[in-house]
C-alpha cells in the first residue's frame, strides 16, 4: 500500500496493463497512462475504442478490469449530460455528496457551493430546478458541482458535446479559466480533435485497446486555430484517427 | 357527388396545376391552439370541480321527490342530512367516525411504513428480493376479507384484529408500487452520486428514495382507498362501533337514510384523501415537469 502511495507522489493518474473485456471482447488490452499533478490530456479514440470505459475505471464506477490503477482521492466527473439530480434545486446539487464535519460546517460548504456556483457565473440560479436549466447552463452546474470538492483529478467525458458550437466555445473558455485557477488533474475524453488541441497540455489517441500516440501541445494559450503549428497538429491527429479506420 | 368533386378540387390543386403555373401555398399556424375568444370568463378550478358532484346531487334529490324511488330504496340527500343532524345530536356521529378514523389512521401509518420498508428492502438487496418479494406477491393474491374469520380466531374481536388488516390492505399498494418505482430510478443519477461520494445510506436518502417518490405515490392513493374498504368490512362483521356498524345497525332497523349517510361520509373522506395526495404531489414533486394533459 505504502509502495502505491509513493509511485503516485508525483502523479495524479498512474495506469498500467489495463485490460477490459465485455462479454469476451476485449476493449482494452494492456493500456498504460500517467498523468501529472496540474496536467490537462486530452484522450481522443474513434467512437467504440473504449475512451469512456477508460474514464469510467479512473472514476471508481467499473471495478472489473485488470492491470494496475491508482488515482487521487478526491476526484470529480463531469458526464456527457449533467445528471444533475431533478428533485434538488441547483445549490445542493452542486453540494452533493460533500460532508459537514463540524457543526459549522454546514454553512461553510453552503459558501462554498455558492462561490464554485458563481465561478461558472451561475450565482444566481442557485434556487432554480434544474428543469428549467438550458442545456449549457445544466453542464456549467455540472462542472460547478466537480469543481467544489477541489479534485485532484477532474474526468471529463465528452461534457460539450451535446452543446451548440457557441455555447461550446464559451465552456471551453470557462473550463481553461478554471484549470489555471484550480490546477487539477485533467482528462478529457473527446472525440473533437480541435477540442483536444485547444485545451489540453498532451493529447493521447487510443487505438484498438492501447494508447497509440502520446503527443505533447507547445502552444501559447490562447491557442488560435488558425496557428501552422495547429493545423500541423490537427492533421497529425485526423491521420491517426483515420488510420485506425482500416 | 357535388361534395365529394368540390373537395377533390379543393385539396388537389398543386399535383394536377400546369407546370410554370404559380401555385400558391397555404400556410397554416404550426400549433392546435385555437384562437382566444375575447371576453371569456375564467371560472376558478375549484368551482369546476364542484359543478359535477352538485348537478349528481340535484338530480338524486329531484329523485326522490318526484317519487322515483321510496324512501326505504333510496335516502334523499335532504333525508340524509336531516340523519346526520339526528345522530349528530345523540353523539353517535361523532364517536363512531372518531372510531373508523383512529383504527385507519394506525393502520394506515403502519401499513404504508411496512410498504416502504420492505420495498427499500427488496429494491436494494439481491435477498431482499430473491427470499422476500416471492413472499408478498403470493401473500398479495390471498384476498384480505377472505382473512377476517382467522383473523377472528388469532386476534380475538379486539382492535388489534382490525387495525391489522387495514394495515395488511395498505402494505401491499404502497410496496408494488414503491418497488417498482426504485427499480425504475435512473442509473445514471446513482453514477453521478457514487462519483461524488454518496454513501449506500446517502445514496438511498438523496437519489433512490426521492426517484421512487412519484411511484410512492401513487401506492398511496390505492392504500387510502383501499383502508376504508378493509375497515367498513370488518367493522360489519365483529365490531360494536364504528361506521361501518352503523351501517349494518341500520339495516337491521330499516334505516336507509342513515346507510346512505356513511357512504356519504365514505365519499367524503375519499375526497378529503384525495386532496391531501394532490396537496403532497404539489409540494413534493415541484421539481418535475409532467405532462400536464392537453
Amino acid at each position: 500500500m505504502t509502495t502505491e502511495v509513493q509511485a503516485a507522489a508525483n502523479t495524479a493518474v498512474f495506469a498500467s496493463g489495463v485490460t477490459r473485456t465485455f462479454a469476451g471482447r476485449a476493449v482494452l488490452r494492456g493500456l498504460g497512462i500517467s498523468i501529472a499533478p496540474g496536467e490537462f490530456v486530452a484522450l481522443l479514440g474513434r467512437s467504440g475504442t473504449g475512451k469512456s470505459t477508460l474514464l469510467r475505471i479512473l472514476g471508481g464506477l467499473d471495478p472489473d478490469y485488470g492491470g494496475e490503477v491508482l488515482v487521487p482521492q478526491r476526484r470529480a466527473v463531469v458526464f456527457q449530460e449533467p445528471r444533475l439530480l431533478p428533485w434538488q434545486r441547483v445549490l445542493p446539487n452542486v453540494a452533493l455528496g460533500l460532508k459537514p464535519t463540524g457543526p459549522n460546517e454546514r454553512g461553510v460548504l453552503r459558501q462554498r457551493s455558492l462561490s464554485a456556483l458563481s465561478e461558472v457565473g451561475l450565482a444566481s440560479h442557485a434556487r432554480a430546478w434544474p428543469v428549467t436549466l438550458s442545456g449549457g447552463e445544466a453542464q456549467r452546474v455540472a462542472l460547478a458541482r466537480a469543481l467544489v470538492r477541489e479534485p485532484q483529478l477532474m474526468l471529463l467525458d465528452e461534457p460539450f458535446g451535446a452543446l451548440d458550437a457557441l455555447t461550446r466555445a464559451r465552456m471551453h473558455r470557462l473550463l481553461q479559466d478554471l484549470c489555471a485557477r484550480h490546477r487539477p488533474a485533467v482528462l478529457l475524453v473527446t472525440h473533437d480533435v480541435d477540442e483536444a488541441i485547444l485545451l489540453a497540455d498532451r493529447v493521447l489517441v487510443l487505438t484498438n485497446g492501447v494508447i497509440t500516440v502520446d503527443l505533447q501541445v507547445r502552444l501559447d494559450r490562447p491557442r488560435d486555430r488558425g496557428h501552422a503549428e495547429f493545423t500541423a497538429l490537427r492533421t497529425r491527429l485526423l491521420e491517426e484517427l483515420g488510420a485506425a479506420a482500416e | 357527388m357535388t361534395v365529394l368533386g368540390k373537395f377533390a378540387k379543393a385539396t388537389l390543386p398543386a399535383a394536377y396545376a400546369p407546370p410554370g403555373d404559380p401555385v400558391a401555398i397555404r400556410l397554416v399556424r404550426p400549433s392546435a391552439a385555437k384562437p382566444r375568444r375575447l371576453g371569456r370568463i375564467r371560472i376558478p378550478r375549484l368551482a369546476r370541480r364542484v359543478v359535477g358532484p352538485v348537478l349528481v346531487l340535484i338530480a338524486w334529490q329531484l329523485a326522490c321527490t318526484e317519487g322515483v324511488f321510496t324512501s326505504v330504496e333510496v335516502a334523499s340527500p335532504i333525508a340524509v342530512i336531516d340523519a346526520a343532524r339526528e345522530l349528530w345530536s345523540q353523539d353517535v356521529l361523532q364517536t363512531n367516525m372518531l372510531i373508523s378514523l383512529q383504527r385507519v389512521a394506525e393502520g394506515l401509518v403502519v401499513g404504508v411504513a411496512a410498504g416502504v420498508a420492505l420495498a427499500v428492502l427488496c429494491g436494494l438487496f439481491w435477498v431482499g428480493e430473491d427470499l422476500i418479494d416471492p413472499v408478498i406477491q403470493a401473500a398479495r393474491a390471498v384476498p384480505i376479507l377472505g382473512l377476517i374469520p382467522l383473523v377472528i380466531i388469532w386476534f380475538g374481536v379486539g382492535e388489534f384484529p382490525k387495525v391489522f388488516l387495514i394495515a395488511l390492505g395498505c402494505t401491499f399498494p404502497v410496496y408494488i408500487n414503491t418497488y417498482a418505482a426504485i427499480r425504475g430510478v435512473d442509473v445514471k443519477l446513482v453514477e453521478a452520486g457514487q462519483t461524488f461520494g454518496l454513501t449506500r445510506p446517502g445514496l438511498v436518502r438523496q437519489v433512490i428514495l426521492p426517484g421512487a417518490l412519484p411511484g410512492f405515490l401513487v401506492g398511496l392513493r390505492f392504500a387510502l382507498v383501499g383502508c376504508w374498504l378493509v375497515d367498513v368490512v370488518a367493522e360489519e362483521i365483529n365490531a360494536q362501533s364504528g361506521l361501518g356498524y352503523l351501517i349494518n345497525q341500520a339495516q337491521t332497523t330499516d334505516r336507509t337514510d342513515i346507510m346512505f349517510l356513511c357512504l356519504a361520509i365514505y365519499a367524503i373522506l375519499g375526497l378529503v384523501a384525495d386532496t391531501i395526495v394532490r396537496t403532497l404531489e404539489r409540494y413534493l414533486l415541484v421539481w418535475r415537469r409532467g405532462f400536464q394533459g392537453a
